[in-house]
């Protein structure tokens, strides 16, 4: 079990740089969007959440997991859904209609 | 199910992982540039899909109805929110939905707490040790980002809140948290020190966000962004699964990244932002030394000469800040910026990281407004340009703009780079009285010479002035 720990340890560990690479330089503009659409990524919990409320069986641990389930929805949804209409409106020229 | 289409279905779901990770990083890349942000935003949420159908597949998952349940209840609440909200509210809704990221990480823990509980195994030692990490970084980004929220929607006072011994409080409840998860070790079938556990987690977010103060949002928002994917990563750890570990790592990432930008924006070190409160007191008599402009006065100027001054100058540089988006005056903004085109006046808007309450803030008000991001010029780009400048217009921001940020040692705010508009020929600033900004200083623009005040709400003063400019 401790073999888990340490492999998990080493893809946070890799992840993290990635992530670091990946995101530097951002431009001011794109402050928000990135930051709502990243938040939309760390609704991930609702993955955690699925697998612990399919037992079957109506106990603590799955209604635990299935208000998980709503509250990660809710962030994933809400989030993509707002970075586009955020993005939407980000223009280069003006497009007057 | 033969062992063949086991094995088979769950190195499929591993491989869906991959490819989920895959458009999460590469999605995050696409946000970096305006270009092509909102495929990359598109390609995170096709990752996301992946990531959940395969996970639907697992063993683990026997009955549907109640994830369903779940799903859709989510769904709902997450569109119509992502539909109906301002865009001035946009702090308040980024801050909620980290809060609710925080707080599913917790559920998840919890939920694995009592589930290996209930099988009658007791959690291992080092599956007991993430879950307790996972319950601390959770709880606290919940109702960390809960204040926050509470705080930018007004339900509670902007200004930071602090009691006596706080500090002491927070140092003892961390000392209290590490016993217990001691204690919860020897025993690990024991609920009741667990829920302490939890409890504990979700005061510690309360206290860590209760004495941060409205300007110094964009730093805490960012944190707690942060936060909100290591809970993600900390959660994943708890059920060795490495597409939590994976995502709650860059979205980690990304969140330290805004809240270094936004430290450096202030001039102040992370620490320096986050327990300032407690020593603001002090800092206060220090700014004492600004009472020497206190004999000097204050030039005011009615919107129609203003109106003028802006009408036949050249060049315009527009310094929209917290006030602009407290009037929701953006689109009367846009309107003002249109008329002096018109009239051939060069219009450019200077952003200053922080101004607003978020990262970003001014840029998304002013992209609702329909100006063109080109026109949106970074603090190191407009600087150099202020000196050649008719008029700076400062629309609702304060401390961004004190020049005593620059020489003055003893201001609170020394060091933290601001926007030059004193070097304009002319300053006009809006701004509703002559209340001083968050950090309690006189801003001793105000008093200079080439500065002309214009009171008034933000969104009245710049109608009365687009008005004004179109009888030019």
């Amino acid at each position: 079990m401790a073999d888990g720990l340490i492999i998990g340890l080493v893809v946070f560990v890799l992840a993290s740089f990635v992530g670091f690479e990946v995101i530097n330089k951002v431009p001011p503009t794109l402050h928000t969007p990135l930051m709502s659409g990243s938040n939309a990524i760390s609704g991930i919990a609702v993955v955690g959440a699925l697998l612990v409320s399919g037992s079957g069986n109506v106990t603590l641990p799955t209604v635990l997991g299935v208000v998980a389930i709503a509250l990660a929805t809710v962030n994933v949804v809400g989030g993509f859904l707002v970075t586009d209409r955020m993005l939407q409106m980000f223009k280069k020229k003006e497009a007057r209609s | 199910m033969n062992t063949t289409l086991d094995s088979l279905l769950l190195n499929g779901i591993q491989l869906a992982y991959l490819t989920a990770a895959s458009l999460f990083i590469v999605g995050l890349k696409q946000l970096g540039s305006p270009a092509t942000a909102r495929r990359g935003n598109l390609l995170a949420a096709v990752g996301m899909l992946v990531a959940i159908a395969a996970t639907l597949l697992d063993h683990a998952i026997i009955d549907y109805t109640l994830i369903a349940v779940g799903i859709l209840i989510g769904s709902a609440v997450g569109v119509v929110m992502a539909q109906k909200v301002e865009m001035t509210a946009m702090p308040q809704m980024v801050g909620l939905l980290n809060g609710l990221g925080g707080g599913a990480s917790t559920l998840v823990a919890m939920a694995e707490f009592w589930r290996l509980m209930d099988i009658g195994e007791g959690p291992s030692l080092d599956r007991l040790l993430t879950i307790i990490l996972s319950v601390l970084i959770g709880g606290i980004t919940l109702t960390g980002s809960l204040i926050a929220f509470a705080k930018l929607q007004e339900l509670l006072s902007g200004v930071p809140i602090i009691f006596p011994l706080q500090r002491f409080v927070s140092i003892g409840l961390i000392g209290l948290f590490l016993v217990g998860s001691v204690l919860l070790m020897a025993e690990p079938n024991d609920p009741s020190i667990f829920l302490v556990l939890v409890a504990i987690s979700l005061i510690l977010g309360v206290l860590f966000a209760i004495p941060i103060g409205g300007a110094d949002m964009p730093v805490a928002i960012s944190l707690l962004n942060s936060f909100s994917g290591l809970a993600a990563s900390a959660a994943g750890f708890v059920l060795a699964n490495n597409m939590l570990i994976i995502s709650g790592a860059l979205v980690g990432a990304s969140g330290i990244i805004l809240t270094q930008i936004m430290c450096k924006a202030m001039n102040r070190s992370l620490p320096n932002v986050l327990f300032s409160a407690f020593s603001k007191a002090k800092e206060k008599t220090a700014s004492g030394a600004a009472g020497a402009i206190a004999n000097k006065t204050v030039r005011s100027v009615d919107p129609e000469e203003a109106a003028m001054m802006l009408g036949y100058a050249r060049s315009v540089v527009i310094v929209p800040g917290y006030g602009m988006a407290v009037a929701q005056a953006q689109h009367a903004v846009r309107e003002l910026a249109d008329q002096l085109e018109r009239l051939g006046v060069e219009v450019k808007y200077a952003i200053h990281p922080v101004a607003g309450r978020m990262p970003g803030h001014m840029n998304v008000l002013l992209a609702e407004a329909n100006v063109p991001y080109p026109q949106l010029y970074d603090m190191d780009a407009i600087n150099p340009e202020f000196e050649h400048t008719d008029v700076a217009l400062v629309i609702g921001a304060n401390d961004v703009v004190n020049p005593a940020a620059a020489h003055d040692t003893e201001s609170p705010i020394y060091g933290m780079p601001i926007l030059e508009v004193e070097k304009a020929h002319h300053t006009i600033v809006i701004k509703r009285g002559m209340n001083k900004g968050f950090a309690g200083v006189e801003n001793e623009l105000f008093y200079q010479d080439k500065t002309l005040m214009l009171f008034g709400s933000a969104k009245d003063v710049v109608t009365q002035l687009v008005a004004s400019v179109k009888e030019l």
